[in-house]
């Protein structure tokens, strides 16, 4: 196999082995972390760190952005996990898509495209899945207030009279 | 003709502030790459290999595919799930799974609700197991807490009986639905009445037949009931007996088995590609079981059997659902056994509020409560990640907090949101008859699908 791997480097987060990659090595380093048995992806989701008030505590050679996608990646040999913490900026909101690596990725992508508007480039159906096809906006991100939307009937039974 | 959009135009089009269409096209719209991928990544196949698998005709044309939806109202789709199957004549081609109807943005009310409060939303995810729900959320606010390690013994032992009763009352709904969608009613009937015995013992215990919120960051909501022991032993002198019923009723008939052998095959290498858990993984011949892989609770103090499949059909799912329901029975026995006696919740003020009692001597206990209730704790800086077995495969919490009383961001991992992108997989090829009984095999929870 020709493509690049990057060996990866895992730290430690709460006995949790955390590993922090650039977006442009993010397909090479989850090229690694698949070649050393990690051969289940069991979740992929996204944070968006646009109000976050604490300190996010990464690593020195990490530039924070407003995006953070989480992917979880199960070895079933070793019995470990390790997960997979990549920034994506909010200008660009773009990322490579695992499908190839893990085709399970494909809905959690798709949700994760739904409901922060990341896109995938690359992945086979990047269609909305949980909301409507004609919905606006992405409901998890920290700037899409939760509200109530209107309703057609009313509750007020003096007015409907 | 028309074709599928690439993808590079499926972007072009999210840049022009449009979302493209969620349903499925017929095959003669794809371009050979298109459906190549759609097959292949998930076989793992070369493009050599997966071009046997074609069969369409040179002129697409001449393709003669019909699309036909199905659900999300039908009776055998567990809920709301709707697919969108390819046939030629009888044979299913392709499937998509349709999900959405049941979104009730669950992850973004998690944000607005205080770690003491999101043991409620959490519950409704997947209502046919809520105290693995809860499970898995107290448990991710206890590691970011850092109290893991100080829940009391009780409480330890209280939440695996409970979570072990709740994995036995889910097998039996699914027996229950699996036999109602293969015709076998009479089963349907008895799934519910021995799944209804379980759930009294529930309300005895929590209050509630379903939704429970018992299970809450530090502990458990209240002690056993008195009598408890008598319940539970009630349950595990009623319930082996009925399950041998359901050998003769089922297991050996052979109608049953026509329907579900050989209908709905996945492999191993298929299954763990697709990331699915729980009895599709360990019908493929996988022992994985994280009860026994990654023991949480106490649960590497147990003897128990990790129950596996050889040929990963839909029969291998059946009887695996059955025959861990007999597990549970074994490791509940060992739990009556060890039920240690002693606090329920952990005695950290700042965690758990003060019995009721408190508050009318002490002015402490009710400023305790009060913010407790009003403000909620709060839970450290940090992220983590915990998973569990539930019914239906891993169950995980990732949970993103800020430094306040509500998490910054929960998501919770549904193991049916996974499970369903198997479908398309185990449907390939089969009789659109089996359609039913492959969805049943899965047993997904829509609510948990959609959250």
């Amino acid at each position: 196999m020709s493509d690049p791997v990057v060996p990866f480097t895992s730290r430690f987060s709460r006995e949790q082995r955390v590993v922090h990659c650039s977006r442009a090595e993010y397909i090479a380093t989850v090229r690694g972390v698949l070649a050393d048995t990690f051969s289940m992806c069991v979740d992929l989701t996204a944070v968006d760190y646009l109000t976050y008030a604490g300190d996010r505590a990464l690593p020195v050679d990490v530039t924070a952005e407003r995006f953070e996608i989480v992917v979880n990646l199960l070895s079933i040999e070793k019995r470990e996990r390790v997960r997979v913490r990549v920034q994506v900026p909010a200008d660009d909101a773009t990322i490579a898509t695992l499908f190839d690596m893990y085709p399970g990725s494909e809905a959690m992508e798709r949700e994760v495209y739904d409901m922060f508007g990341i896109k995938f480039t690359d992945h086979p159906d990047l269609t909305r899945i949980l909301m409507p096809e004609d919905w606006d906006g992405f409901p998890l991100r920290k700037d899409y207030d939760q509200g109530e939307i209107p309703v057609q009937f009313s509750t007020d039974f003096a007015e409907q009279r | 003709m028309k074709t599928r959009p690439s993808t590079t135009d499926i972007l072009a089009t999210i840049e022009a502030g449009n979302d493209p269409e969620q349903g499925l096209k017929p095959r003669s719209e794809l371009s050979a790459r298109q459906l190549m991928r759609e097959v292949g990544a998930v076989l793992r196949m070369s493009e050599a290999e997966v071009a046997k698998l074609g069969d369409a005709p040179a002129d697409p044309a001449d393709d003669q595919t019909m699309i036909i939806n199905m659900g999300p109202q039908h009776p055998s789709t567990h809920g709301v799930l709707r697919l969108m199957l390819e046939l030629q004549g009888e044979t299913v081609l392709r499937c998509k799974p349709i999900i959405g109807y049941l979104h009730t943005g669950m992850e973004k009310t998690g944000e607005a609700l205080t770690f003491m409060q999101g043991g409620t939303n959490v519950t409704r995810m997947d209502y046919v197991s809520p105290l693995n729900n809860e499970l898995v959320f107290s448990m991710a606010t206890e590691k970011l807490l850092g109290i893991e390690d100080e829940i009391p013994e009780r409480a330890v032992w209280m939440r695996m009986l409970l979570s072990e009763l709740n994995r036995m009352s889910s097998h039996l709904l699914f027996l229950a639905t699996n036999g109602l969608d293969l015709g076998a009613v009479s089963m349907m009937i008895y799934g519910w009445r021995e799944r209804e015995e379980i759930l009294r013992f529930f309300q005895k215990v929590t209050g509630l037949r379903m939704n429970h919120n018992f299970i809450r960051p530090g502990g458990v909501a209240a002690d056993l009931p008195e009598g408890w022991r008598d319940d539970v032993l009630r349950l595990l002198e009623l319930i082996p007996p009925r399950l041998e019923e359901y050998d003769t009723l089922m297991t050996g008939q052979p109608i049953w088995r026509e329907r579900l052998q050989g209908v709905g095959v996945i492999t191993a290498q298929e299954a763990m590609a697709l990331g699915a858990t729980g009895p599709i993984l360990r019908s493929t011949g996988v022992a994985w079981d994280l009860r026994r892989d990654q023991p949480y609770l106490h649960y590497d103090q147990l003897e128990f059997d990790v129950v596996v499949g050889k040929y990963g059909d839909s029969f291998d799912r059946y009887s695996i659902r059955l025959n861990e329901v007999r597990e549970s029975i074994r490791i509940v026995h060992q739990i009556l056994d060890r039920m240690p006696s002693g606090d329920y919740r952990i005695q950290n003020k700042k965690v758990t509020p003060p019995p009721r009692a408190r508050i009318n001597e002490s002015m402490e206990a009710l400023i305790h409560h009060f913010k407790l209730f009003t403000e909620g704790f709060k839970v450290p800086e940090g992220e983590v990640y915990v998973a569990i077995e539930s019914p239906r495969g891993e169950i995980g919490c990732y949970i993103a907090s800020d430094g306040s009383a509500t998490p910054y961001r929960i998501h919770v991992r549904a193991p049916s949101f996974v499970n369903i992108q198997c479908l398309p997989h185990m449907m390939r090829g089969g009789l659109i008859a089996d359609a039913v009984a492959i969805i049943s095999s899965i047993d997904p929870v829509l609510g948990e699908v959609d959250r």
